[in-house]
């Protein structure tokens, strides 16, 4: 089969509700699942909403009722929803959702950043990003799983790059609904659910000792998904063959490297290339944003001399984008690397495999702590 | 975990909220003439916080000090005005 990842979002069991906002580069997403949902392909309930904020209050609803829920959005989307998406993850809601990566304005523009969810970094969601649509495919049938683990409790999104994945043609194989449903049986809600005979209140007033609680609940649970994601991931690869890394972070010739190039999404395409036409450097993707996975990056750039983190967000105000901070911090105990930030691809500006190259070359001047921007 | 509370912060215990008196919050304090009262029951009807209720032997408004948090509303809706509004000294 041959389609953009627009064609392959999983079919949901059975027991599913589905939110669409369209007029955004998720739109064929949505426009695929309704059309499932009329042919009675899917079992699901399609409801159109007026906005994002709506949006992602009735998947907030629908998964407090104890339905699997699933939504797409994309950039100033995503940025409408943020007061609601904290509601989620603070009310344990096993939402997923596709956020099509796309720059914010001002200026009005259309083309693939990060900043979109970078910017909701801290809502409480675990973030994966994928490089492919293949892995846009698998992961977000992986995305159920973690989500709606005892352990976990926590929304996802599934984060793919806007026009690289979402607008080109990739061939992707459709794993087996029946292998789907056995890897992913029916949500079964413990915690949040709608039931006349066992009534509750979900997201109700908390005072300050209590709600203090509860965010450590809340952080404490993201930190110790990433277990659960690997767990998923390997079982995923099990049954249906196909792994990205380990799951949190994914090692392409890191080995033996004496520079370690850092990215997520499709940009690892293009860091593969340049990495397959030299021997100096390796690439580590980061696929598990959140959690943001520390001991499997000290693991991986143990023995590299020189890190060099690409990345299409800008964490404004700290001269850098979001990546470098976090990965700097992560390596700040024992580090003897020098760690070097390079804000590129902003607002879909072009990064080649000679830039990465390019990069690579300009990187043995660089100073430690030295951050640059791809102007092109 | 150490922590008792239901995950996401759920109530399943349905009515805790009885445990939080909240008319300690009242600066205004609604107080029913019940000579002039009718026992209609808009002021019933109005309160946001149920808590006040006409007695159905007497037909007469009562409030719940334990809860009323003052607002006022019974007063504004009361068709004879029988609610007069004092203010709470404690």
């Amino acid at each position: 089969m041959c389609a953009g990842v627009n064609g392959c979002i999983p079919h949901n069991p059975a027991n599913s509700i589905n939110l669409f906002r369209v007029v955004e580069a998720d739109t064929h997403i949505v426009e695929d699942l309704a059309k499932l949902i009329a042919d009675g392909k899917l079992d699901a309930k399609h409801m159109e909403v007026e906005s994002e904020f709506s949006a992602i209050s009735a998947v907030v609803g629908g998964s407090a009722a104890g339905v699997r829920t699933f939504t797409a959005t994309s950039s100033q989307g995503l940025a409408l929803m943020n007061e609601v998406l904290f509601a989620a993850s603070g009310m344990r809601l096993p939402i997923v959702m596709q956020v099509v990566n796309r720059a914010l304005s001002a200026p009005i523009n259309i083309w693939n950043d990060w900043q979109d969810a970078i910017s909701a970094r801290d809502s409480g969601w675990l973030q994966l990003y994928c490089e492919t649509a293949q892995e846009v495919v698998d992961t977000t049938i992986q995305a159920y799983k973690i989500a709606e683990d005892k352990k976990v409790l926590i929304p996802v999104m599934v984060c793919m790059d806007g026009f690289f994945i979402t607008h080109t043609l990739e061939p992707v194989e459709l794993p087996d609904q029946k292998k789907v449903d056995r890897f992913l049986p029916s949500y079964k809600p413990t915690h949040a659910f709608l039931d006349p005979k066992k009534p509750m209140t979900q997201g109700p007033f908390a005072f300050p000792k209590p709600y203090m609680e509860l965010r450590k609940q809340l952080s404490d649970a993201i930190d110790n998904s990433d277990k659960v994601i690997k767990k998923a991931h390997d079982d995923y690869a099990k049954s249906f063959g196909r792994k990205y890394g380990n799951g949190l972070i994914d090692e392409y010739k890191n080995k033996g490297k004496k520079t370690a190039i850092i990215t997520m999404g499709t940009l690892a395409g293009t860091v593969r290339e340049a990495v397959d036409a030299r021997d100096d450097i390796g690439l580590v993707r980061i696929r598990s944003y959140r959690p943001f996975p520390k001991a499997d990056l000290r693991k991986a750039l143990k023995n590299a001399e020189t890190v060099i983190i690409l990345e299409k967000n800008i964490a404004l105000g700290t001269g850098a984008g979001a990546l470098y901070d976090e990965v700097r911090s992560a390596l700040y105990n024992e580090c003897k690397q020098k760690v070097l930030g390079v804000v590129c691809g902003i607002g879909g500006s072009e990064v080649t495999v000679e830039d990465v190259k390019k990069i690579a070359d300009a990187s043995k001047k660089k100073k430690n702590g030295n951050i640059w921007w791809l102007m092109k | 975990m150490s922590s008792k509370i239901p995950l996401g912060g759920a109530i399943k215990d349905v009515g805790s909220t009885t445990s939080n008196k909240t008319g300690t919050w009242r600066t205004f304090r609604p107080v029913v003439d019940k000579e002039k009262c009718i026992g209609c029951g808009m002021c019933e009807r109005f309160c946001p916080d149920g808590s006040i209720v006409v007695d159905k032997k007497r037909k007469k408004a009562e409030v719940d000090y334990d809860y009323c948090k003052g607002c006022m509303i019974c007063a504004e809706v009361c068709p004879v005005k029988c609610i007069s509004k004092e203010v709470e000294e404690k």
